[in-house]
């Protein structure tokens, strides 16, 4: 039975023209009826969403071994069928598509800061940056990479913005997690609060930056993450 | 000088791009900062940036206010400076500007994997439904060489005209940029590329040089120009778009 439901989670992934989650897998195979074999679909009736997950990393395994010219992928919370790299030169060719142009600098690393503090104010991105956001932000909101998640406490109530679906898919990521640099800039403001306090409470001599003393070599060579 | 051109750049970056860009230029520590080296350069930044009439954040301002701040509190000894109450007594004076460095820095980082990411990601394709692909023409960045390295090169440009026999303070001639805009393009016509350098060869006065800098910034502007390095801080190459 496994090998059958693998097949069929395939054929939905090589059909399906978005990320498919593991919970919509699990419930087109509850719902999906077949006239003509009844038998058939019902046998996959029950299937469990964990059934689905092990499938789905056997299928990338294979399809992997087998050398396709496409591969399994997890991303943007979901699972998807893309082709690999090599075949890029034919496939821009085929779909003869104008891209998006790639974001600039100011962009990608106001992203990175929405991203990483999501939910962030206007002020907030701007105090880390050092600069004024307002274009940069207008952009990033007409490309559907950011939205507006809502709004902050504090007076004046200002709009707090986090990332979206779109931003996952355009940069490959399965999740907010898994953005370079995420396990270090990832903290929750609360958290952060506290760590500056806690940083100006025993703050003396020549300056220690919040993290470990191993932060210094990001300064001289990026580390690989 | 007259400039019929007001030239705007796009691409907007600040007080701590620019402060990060000396750091690594200077080969500094950037937990151990010489705040009096770096602010000259800091304030000679600003003076070319101001004399290009380049639009100049306020933030710039502020920045040179905070350096100027800092730089004083660490040349007086302990003993005759005010101490605000509001800081920890003891506490390096550099301490806040180099935390801020440091975390812009980690985002920094992070922007640039992910620009990494997006190139990944261009090469691989996936069913599409409708293809809703906005193409935003109208922002095109000065990626690949950064406002600062063109900045610096200017300057050494500068720096080694007037350390020239034959050359003049006095303005002869009127430039403009788009007489130079011209130029340029002339320059060019036979050819791809050319180095940056090589623009301001024949130049005789400082305005001159100014003005053919600032039609080199149009250029590229209207993406008729780009420019590239080939390493860090190396030497920059005009080529033609196609």
């Amino acid at each position: 039975m496994t090998l059958e439901l693998k097949k069929i989670i395939e054929a939905l992934l090589f059909a399906a023209e978005r990320p498919l989650t593991t919970k919509e897998i699990r419930q087109i195979l509850a719902e999906a009826t077949d006239e003509e074999n009844p038998g058939v679909a019902e046998s996959f009736r029950n299937v469990r969403e964990a059934q689905v997950a092990a499938a789905l990393e056997e299928l990338k395994i294979e399809t992997d071994a087998a050398q396709h010219s496409f591969q399994v992928v997890e991303i943007a919370g979901g699972w998807r069928l893309v082709s690999r790299a090599e075949y890029a030169p034919w496939l821009k060719k085929l779909l003869d598509e104008a891209r998006p142009h790639r974001l600039s600098q100011p962009s990608l690393e106001t992203l990175s800061i929405i991203a990483l503090r999501q939910p962030i104010s206007r002020a907030d991105i701007a105090a880390i940056r050092g600069v004024e956001v307002d274009g940069v932000i207008k952009t990033l909101l007409e490309r559907d990479l950011i939205t507006i998640v809502g709004r902050s406490d504090v007076p004046g109530r200002p709009l707090l913005y986090g990332t979206t679906q779109r931003f996952l898919e355009h940069f490959g990521l399965r999740d907010v997690d898994d953005m370079p640099k995420a396990a270090e800039l990832r903290l929750q403001a609360a958290a952060l609060k506290t760590a500056e306090e806690k940083v100006e409470k025993t703050q003396a001599g020549p300056p220690v930056p919040p993290e470990n003393q191993d932060e210094r070599q990001t300064t001289t060579a990026p580390q690989q993450d | 000088m007259e400039s019929d051109y007001r030239v705007k750049l796009e691409v907007f970056e600040g007080p701590l791009d620019l402060l990060l860009y000396l750091i690594k230029k200077e080969e500094v520590d950037i937990y151990d900062i010489p705040i009096e080296r770096i602010t000259n350069q800091y304030m000679e930044y600003l003076t070319i940036m101001q004399m290009l009439n380049l639009e100049v954040a306020g933030e710039f301002l502020v920045m040179a206010a905070t350096l100027m701040y800092i730089k004083s509190r660490m040349l007086l000894p302990a003993d005759q400076q005010v101490i605000d109450t509001e800081e920890d007594e003891g506490e390096d004076p550099r301490w806040e500007l180099i935390r801020q460095l440091v975390e812009y820095k980690k985002f920094k980082d992070a922007a640039l994997q992910l620009s990494r990411r997006e190139e990944e990601q261009s090469n691989i394709f996936a069913r599409r439904g409708e293809v809703g692909i906005e193409v935003d023409a109208s922002k095109a960045p000065l990626a690949e060489v950064s406002i600062f390295d063109l900045i610096n090169a200017f300057n050494d440009v500068l720096k080694k005209a007037t350390a020239r026999d034959d050359f003049h303070e006095i303005v002869e001639e009127r430039f403009t940029v788009s007489d130079k805009i011209e130029e340029i393009l002339y320059t060019l016509r036979d050819r791809t590329v050319i180095l940056f350098s090589a623009l301001f060869a024949q130049a005789t006065s400082r305005a001159e040089i100014v003005v053919t800098f600032l039609a080199l910034l149009e250029l590229i502007r209207l993406k008729r120009l780009k420019v590239r390095q080939d390493q860090a801080f190396g030497e920059i190459h005009v080529i033609k778009v196609a």
